[in-house]
């Protein structure tokens, strides 16, 4: 047997250990647009770019890993073409693979800033180590850092470079922060503990334009004109399925995938950012999370294996900015009914969302409990009552 | 460099070296030493690195800070030296340092 996964990222590394432990023997071969073996991103944005991790750390498997595991990595090439018929996959270096079997793991890009000046040097993105260190070099005391975009990866951003003695600028388009992710009260939450911090928060500030000559000097927002000497965008990704979809794959906000990980062609299965699939609570979802990309992987790897396994994991995430945890479980949507537990001035609380009376999702702010209690429960799709999990003296613990 | 050793549910013993300032968690995945997920990477947010820590170096050990205790609860078959090998750090007063990965980490 052939396999070949195309990416190598969170999901191809666990891809290839799943593989791995089952005892796999075929040959497997990991095709990586970046020089770099399998690493994990979330540092990216935290004690990598704070300075407090060295680049080896990040690697997610030692180079003995892929020899034993007999997988080639292939890096620093694109796949160019699949085709389904011959089964193959060309390279950009021009070689072309042979599969019996075909992984997607090609997860997502950032989305560029759409607006006048966006190519001016001295504006920034955040994906891969090399964003990571290209930031990094300017993160000097005193500079004036624009984060455009008030999600995890800006928020992050603003939390590291703070102590590094920079000015920080979040402009948001939105009325408040995080708002893809989290319910009101987490985003003010987090817009009170930035400016604590020093951080300028300015919402429903749309991005217009980024300003300079040769290099960033602001940017411009309907409301005015923020100076800058460093631009950070983090306004979210887009999956990449072009290769997918040019191959004839379904592909709908990502590549679309079944419960065990197969795409509309049974020799062809996706795992992580890049899939669009049915979560947990029977809704089609696309999920940027290391959560989503090591189970997702698993289930798709035993999928080609001829094991399939539906993936029904509850998603969770988690963000660390400056000393606090924010741990999430489960997916909120719009009209779910929140309940806070605890008080958000004392830096630990929870918000659990209710959807018709069963717990669907946690947000814990270093809560850890809550948001053990909070997975359990969604996983359980047990029904709370509000009051209850509003009532402190009742430990998290004894929720369900 | 400080040695750490592993020991797995079948007895299986290695011994390795993990640079100061590592984690414990750190020194098992990048020596293929089996039985520690790692998930999160260490950032004590999944508590799949749980560890027994040998009774003869529990003591010498700064002791669980609130997270790890609480995400402890995670773990399956918990005991009095349970720890997240995430959150451990190796510093030269661990040269030596003996652990045991459970049954599961799941």
């Amino acid at each position: 047997m052939r396999f070949v996964i195309i990416g190598a990222g969170q999901a191809a590394a666990q891809a290839v250990a799943t593989l791995a432990s089952e005892g796999f023997s075929g040959s497997l071969t990991v095709v990586g647009e970046e020089p770099y073996p399998p690493y994990q991103r979330p540092p990216l944005s935290k004690a990598y770019m704070a300075g407090d991790f060295v680049r080896e750390r990040l690697f997610l498997k030692p180079e003995a890993f892929y020899a034993e595991s007999h997988c080639e990595l292939r890096l620093g090439v694109t796949a160019a073409a699949i085709d389904r018929a011959a089964k193959t996959v060309t390279l950009s270096s021009g070689d072309t693979l042979a599969y019996d079997r075909l992984l997607f793991a090609t997860g997502d890009r950032v989305r560029k800033l759409p607006c006048p000046g966006a190519d001016l040097p001295g504006v920034y993105y955040l994906r891969g180590i090399d964003d990571s260190d290209a930031l990094r070099r300017h993160l000097v005391a005193g500079k004036k850092l624009a984060v455009v975009g008030g999600g995890y990866i800006g928020l992050e951003v603003a939390a590291v470079v703070g102590k590094y003695g920079l000015h920080v600028t979040v402009v948001e388009a939105m009325d408040r922060l995080m708002v893809r992710s989290a319910s009101p009260q987490v985003s003010e939450f987090y817009r009170k503990l930035h400016e604590s911090h020093g951080v300028d928060i300015r919402l429903n500030q749309a991005v217009t334009a980024v300003e300079g000559k040769s290099w960033v000097e602001a940017v411009a927002t309907g409301q005015g004109r923020i100076p800058a000497d460093i631009v950070v965008a983090g306004i979210g990704v887009v999956p990449n399925c072009e290769l997918a979809l040019v191959a004839g794959l379904a592909c709908d906000n990502g590549i679309v995938v079944d419960e065990f990980g197969a795409t509309s062609d049974p020799d062809i299965f996706a795992a992580g950012d890049c899939t669009n699939h049915v979560s947990f609570h029977g809704k089609r979802v696309r999920l940027e999370s290391v959560q989503n990309a090591i189970d997702q992987a698993k289930h798709a790897a035993l999928a080609m294996l001829g094991k399939p396994t539906p993936y029904r994991e509850v998603p969770w995430f988690w963000s660390d900015q400056y000393d606090i945890k924010l741990q999430i479980a489960g997916l909120v949507q719009p009209g779910d009914t929140a309940v806070v537990r605890g008080d958000p001035s004392t830096h630990k609380f929870s918000v659990f969302h209710l959807r018709d009376g069963i717990v669907a999702g946690v947000e814990a702010v270093n809560a850890a409990p809550d948001y053990i209690a909070g997975r359990r429960l969604i996983a359980a799709r047990a029904r709370v009552a509000p009051e209850r999990i509003a009532d402190t003296s009742v430990p998290a613990k004894q929720l369900g | 460099m400080p040695k750490i050793t592993y020991i797995e549910q079948n007895g299986t013993e290695r011994t390795v070296e993990v640079p100061v300032g590592w984690s414990v968690m750190e020194g098992a995945v990048k020596n293929r030493v089996p039985g520690i997920d790692a998930d999160c990477g260490g950032a004590c947010a999944c508590a799949t690195c749980h560890v027994y820590v040998d009774s003869a170096w529990l003591a010498k050990l700064p002791p669980r800070q609130e997270m790890e205790e609480q995400m402890l609860d995670f773990a399956q078959d918990v005991k009095p030296n349970s720890r997240l090998s995430c959150q451990i750090k190796v510093s030269p007063a661990l040269d030596g340092l003996i652990v045991r990965t459970p049954r599961t980490q799941h």
